[in-house]
C-alpha cells in the first residue's frame, strides 16, 4: 500500500471519568473508504473529533503525509484538508443552502460573490450526485438533504479527507444507495473517506478497509474480504455473540385505535405536504409508514401530535375525532419523537423533570407537583429499563444517546398508552440498544397499536405487520408484511411506483 | 506564540463560583477605584465614605432596606420573565403604572369604601396596573411576534410621560401652591411603617413574593411548565404545553411585581404621586436579577447589596461632592465583573503554546 494519507498514532483522549480513546492507531489510505465500526460509546466519534480538530488528544499524534500536524480548531483541520460531517447537522437553519456553504469561507473578501457560490454549489451537486437547491432554506430541508449540504460544504473547501459520522442513520435505502455512489466517486478522485457506522451491511458493501473499536481501543483492522460473515463483525464490535433476532409472536388484532380517512395537511409554508391518507392502526399490530425522509412524514406526525392541523379529512383517535380529543385521550398516546435530544428531552433539567415532561399531568394535585412521587417513579424506570445514569438527579445532557432513548421509551411506555407513535425510534442506536427498543415495542402490542415511522427497511421488516409506503405525501400502497411478493414491491414504491 | 481560549467545564464547581463572586466584587472595587482617581478623589476615602454612609448607623441600615424593597420586587419581575427567556426591560414603566394605580385608588376610591378595604385595594391596583402594562407588550409578542425587548422598553417612556402629565395636569393638587404632585394620599392608604424608620410593609410583601415565586417554580405544575419552556421550547411544544399562554401570564406576573414596587414607593414612601418615582429601580432590577442568576432567594440578597451601593453612593455626592453618576459606574462595573466570573465558573481558560 502507498503512503497513508493520514496516520493516527497512539491517540488517547480522556473525559472526566471516561477514557474515550486509549492509544488508538489508525492509517487512512489515499482514495480509500475506511469504515469505523463500533457500538455507541466505543469512542468512534471522539476519535474523529480529535482528527477533525474539535478535541485535542491527551496523548498521541496525527501524521499527514508523514508529517506531524497539530490542530487547534476544526478550522485548522479544514485548512489541512480534513472535514467532518457530524451526526447532528451543524447548519444555520434560517439561511439558504448557498449561505451555509459560504459560511466560514476563508476567502478574505468583504463582498461575497453569491452568483459564484451558487454556481459552485450547482456544479458540485451535479458532479457528485447531491441534488439540492442553492436557494432553499436549510431549515425546510429533510435531514437527508441537509446532510448533502454538509458534504457539499466540505467538497467546496476541497477536503482530501471526508469524515462522515453515521451518515446513513437518517437515510432510507434509496438515499443510502445514492450516498454510496457519491462516496465512491469522491474516493475515485483520490480523496479518502472515513465512514462511522454500526450497520454491518453497509460496512460490507462500501468499505475498502474496516477498523473496529471497542471501549476506546482498536480491536480489529481488516479488509472486507477477510470477514467471513457479519456475525463475526458483530462479535468484534460488542465482544460477545449478538442475537440478531427478535421475539415476535403474533398478537391477535384488537380494536382500531387510530384511523385516518382521506386526511391531507400542509407544511409550514402552506404547501400540501401529504394528501388523501387513509389507514387504520389496530391494537396488537405494528403499522409502519416507510419512506425517504422529507416525503411528508414529519407533517403527518405533527398533525397527529396536535402541533399542526389537517387541512381536510377526518382523523379518529380511539374512535373519536382527533380535534376534540381531550387530555385523557391524548394522555393515552405514547409519542417517541425522532430528535430525542432537542425535542424528546430537556438537557438542562434532571431526569425526574425529564420523566415528568409528558407525564406531569399525572403528578399534579391541585396544581402542585408531586415531585417526591415523580422521583421515585423515575428511579423505578431507570432500574427497569436499565438506563445507565447516576440517578434521577442526573441531568438530561449527561445521558448518552442510547440511554436517553431508553429513558424516553420508559417514560412513554409508563403512560400505558393505547397508541404508540414511534418516529425513527432506533436512529443512531447501537445493536444492543436497537434490540432493546424493538423488543420493548413488540411487547407493547398486547395493549397498544403501534404506528412506526421509519426509513430503516430492516427495522420496518423486523417489526411490522402491515407496511405503508409514502412518497411525495401520498401512500403508494399498504402491504402485508407476511406476503413475500408484496415485500419485493417496497423498493419501487419508495421511488413512487404505485401498488399494482 | 502563546494564545488562550475558553474550554467548557464539564461540571461547574460551586465553590469556584463563590470564589469567583468574591474575586469579581474585588475587581469591581478596583475598577471603581480607578474611576475615583479619574474624578480626582482618593479611592480609600471614597470607599470609607460609602461604607460609613451605608453601614454607619442603624438609620443608614434601615435606609438600605427601604431602597432594597423596590429593587427586590423589580429584580423578581425581571427574573421570573427571564426564566422563560422573556426579556422584560420595562420594569421602570410597570413600576410607574403601579404607582399610578395605587395613587388613583387611594385618591379617588378610598373615600367611597370601608377604610379596612383601602389598603388591600391599593396593593391590588398597583399589581394590576403593572400587570396590564406588561400585558400590552405580552399580547403583542404572543399574537404578532413583536419583540418584547423593544415594546417593554418603549412603554417605559409612555408611562413616565403619562405620570408626569397626571401630576402636572389633571391630578395636580389644587392646594399644592404650584408644586407638581398630587394631593397627599389619605392615611388609610399608607403602608404601615416600622416605628422610627421608613421601612414599610412592602418589605414583607417583597419577601413573601420571593418565597412564593420560589415555591411556584419548584413545586407547581405551572412552574414546571415555565422551567421546561425556558430550557427547551421544542420539548415544551412536544409535551403539549401552552407556551404562548404561559408567556402571557408570566409577562403579567412580571409586570405585576414591578407594579407592586411602584405601589410601595407611592404608598410607603412618598404618600403622593410626584417627581422621583421613576428613579431607575426598574433598570437596576435587571442587574439585581442577573447578579442573583435569576434565583429568587439570591435576588433578595442582591437587592440588599445594590441598595447599600445606592445609599453609600448618595454620600459620595453629599460629602465629597462627586458626581452622582459614580454610583452608576460602580453598579456597571459590578455587573460586568460578576457576569465575567460566571463565565469563568462555566468555562476554563486554557493556554496554548504552538511551535509556529
Amino acid at each position: 500500500m502507498a503512503e497513508p494519507a493520514i496516520c493516527l498514532r497512539g491517540i488517547t483522549k480522556r473525559f472526566p471519568g471516561v477514557l474515550a480513546n486509549d492509544g488508538i492507531d489508525l492509517s487512512i489510505g489515499t482514495g480509500m473508504i475506511h469504515a469505523l465500526l463500533g457500538e455507541n460509546g466505543a469512542g468512534k466519534t471522539t476519535l474523529m473529533n480529535v482528527l477533525a480538530g474539535r478535541y485535542r488528544p491527551d496523548a498521541g499524534e496525527i501524521l499527514r503525509a508523514g508529517v506531524p500536524v497539530r490542530f487547534r480548531s476544526p478550522r485548522d483541520a479544514l485548512r489541512a484538508g480534513i472535514g467532518m460531517v457530524h451526526q447532528h447537522v451543524m447548519l444555520v437553519a434560517n439561511h439558504t443552502v448557498a449561505e451555509n456553504v459560504a459560511l466560514g469561507l476563508d476567502a478574505p473578501r468583504c463582498l461575497l460573490r453569491w452568483r459564484h457560490i451558487e454556481d459552485q454549489v450547482r456544479r458540485l451537486s451535479e458532479t457528485y450526485g447531491l441534488p439540492v437547491d442553492p436557494h432553499a432554506r436549510v431549515g425546510e430541508l429533510s435531514l437527508g438533504q441537509q446532510q448533502r449540504v454538509e458534504i457539499l460544504k466540505l467538497l467546496q473547501r476541497n477536503v482530501t479527507l471526508l469524515i462522515l459520522d453515521e451518515p446513513t442513520a437518517v437515510l432510507t435505502p434509496t438515499e443510502i444507495a445514492a450516498l454510496f455512489v457519491t462516496l465512491r466517486r469522491i474516493a475515485r478522485e483520490g480523496r479518502s473517506v472515513i465512514f462511522i457506522t454500526h450497520k454491518l451491511d453497509e460496512v460490507m458493501e462500501i468499505a475498502d478497509r474496516i477498523t473496529v473499536l471497542r471501549r476506546g481501543r482498536c480491536v480489529a483492522d481488516l479488509v472486507p474480504a477477510d470477514v467471513d460473515n457479519r456475525r463475526e463483525l458483530a462479535r468484534l464490535m460488542v465482544g460477545r455473540e449478538v442475537l440478531l433476532d427478535i421475539h415476535r409472536e403474533p398478537v391477535p388484532p384488537g380494536e382500531v385505535v387510530l384511523e385516518l380517512r382521506n386526511c391531507s395537511g400542509d407544511d409550514a409554508r402552506g404547501h400540501p405536504a401529504f394528501r388523501n391518507m387513509s389507514f387504520a392502526v389496530r391494537r396488537g399490530e405494528v403499522f409502519a409508514i416507510v419512506g425517504v425522509a422529507g416525503n411528508g412524514q414529519a407533517q403527518l406526525l405533527a398533525a397527529l401530535a396536535g402541533s399542526a392541523s389537517f387541512s381536510s379529512g377526518q382523523a379518529l383517535l380511539f374512535g373519536k375525532p382527533l380535534e376534540s380529543a381531550g387530555c385523557r385521550a391524548r394522555d393515552q398516546v405514547g409519542y417517541i419523537p425522532e430528535d430525542r435530544a432537542a425535542v424528546g428531552s430537556v438537557s438542562g433539567l434532571d431526569l425526574t423533570d425529564n420523566v415528568l415532561l409528558t407525564t406531569y399531568h399525572r403528578f399534579c394535585r391541585r396544581g402542585v407537583l408531586q415531585r417526591r412521587a415523580a422521583r421515585a417513579r423515575t428511579q423505578g424506570l431507570l432500574a427497569r429499563f436499565q438506563v445507565a445514569a447516576a440517578g434521577p438527579d442526573a441531568l438530561g445532557r449527561q445521558l448518552s444517546g442510547g440511554n436517553l432513548q431508553k429513558l424516553i421509551l420508559a417514560r412513554e411506555l409508563s403512560k400505558e398508552p393505547r397508541l404508540i407513535i414511534a418516529d425513527q425510534p432506533t436512529h443512531g442506536l447501537d445493536i444492543g440498544a436497537t434490540m432493546n427498543v424493538w423488543n420493548e415495542l413488540l411487547r407493547q402490542r398486547a395493549r397498544a397499536g403501534i404506528l412506526l415511522v421509519s426509513g430503516d427497511l430492516t427495522e420496518v421488516l423486523s417489526l411490522s405487520d402491515r407496511i405503508a409506503v409514502i412518497f411525495r405525501g401520498e401512500l403508494m400502497g399498504i402491504l402485508s408484511a407476511a406476503d413475500p411478493e408484496a415485500i419485493a414491491e417496497i423498493g419501487p414504491m419508495l421511488a413512487g411506483v404505485r401498488q399494482g | 506564540m502563546t494564545r488562550f481560549r475558553l474550554e467548557q467545564r464539564v461540571e461547574p464547581s460551586t465553590a469556584g463560583r463563590y470564589a469567583g463572586y468574591a474575586v469579581a466584587v474585588g475587581l469591581a472595587g478596583c475598577m471603581g477605584g480607578i474611576v475615583f482617581l479619574l474624578v480626582g478623589a482618593n479611592p480609600l476615602t471614597a470607599y470609607t465614605v460609602m461604607a460609613r454612609g451605608a453601614f454607619g448607623s442603624l438609620h443608614d441600615l434601615s435606609e438600605i432596606v427601604v431602597k432594597a424593597i423596590p429593587l427586590m420586587l423589580c429584580g423578581l419581575a425581571v427574573g421570573v420573565a427571564a426564566k422563560i427567556q422573556v426579556w422584560n426591560v420595562g420594569g421602570e414603566g410597570q413600576l410607574v403604572l403601579g404607582g399610578i394605580g395605587a395613587a388613583g385608588v387611594a385618591l379617588f376610591l378610598a373615600p367611597r369604601v370601608p377604610p379596612s378595604l383601602v389598603l388591600p385595594l391599593v396593593v391590588a391596583a398597583g399589581f394590576l396596573a403593572g400587570a396590564l402594562w406588561a400585558f400590552l407588550a405580552g399580547i403583542l409578542r404572543t399574537t404578532l411576534g413583536v419583540n418584547e425587548i423593544l415594546t417593554t422598553l418603549m412603554l417605559n417612556y409612555v408611562a413616565i410621560y403619562w405620570v408626569e402629565h397626571l401630576y402636572f395636569g389633571p391630578w395636580r393638587d389644587p392646594m399644592g401652591m404650584g408644586f407638581p404632585g398630587t394631593a397627599i394620599l389619605p392615611e388609610v392608604a399608607w403602608l404601615p411603617r416600622l416605628p422610627g424608620t421608613r421601612i414599610h410593609l412592602g418589605l414583607a410583601l417583597a419577601l413573601l413574593a420571593a418565597v412564593l415565586l420560589q415555591a411556584v417554580l419548584s413545586r407547581t405544575r405551572w412552574g414546571y411548565e415555565m422551567r421546561v419552556i425556558g430550557e427547551n421550547e421544542q420539548a415544551a411544544r412536544y409535551a403539549g404545553m401552552p407556551i404562548q399562554r404561559t408567556i402571557l401570564w408570566v409577562m403579567c406576573l412580571s409586570g405585576g411585581l414591578a407594579g407592586l414596587a411602584g405601589m410601595t414607593e407611592v404608598s410607603g414612601i412618598h404618600y403622593r404621586l410626584q417627581q422621583g418615582l421613576a428613579v431607575g429601580y426598574g433598570y437596576t432590577g435587571i442587574i439585581v436579577a442577573w447578579l442573583a442568576r435569576l434565583h429568587p432567594g439570591g435576588i433578595v440578597l442582591a437587592a440588599l447589596f445594590l441598595a447599600s451601593l445606592l445609599v453609600g453612593g448618595d454620600q459620595l455626592q453629599a460629602v465629597m461632592h462627586l458626581p452622582s453618576a459614580v454610583g452608576l459606574v460602580l453598579e456597571g462595573a459590578l455587573l460586568f465583573c460578576v457576569l465575567g466570573s460566571d463565565l469563568f465558573s462555566r468555562y476554563r481558560l486554557r493556554w496554548w503554546t504552538s511551535r509556529a
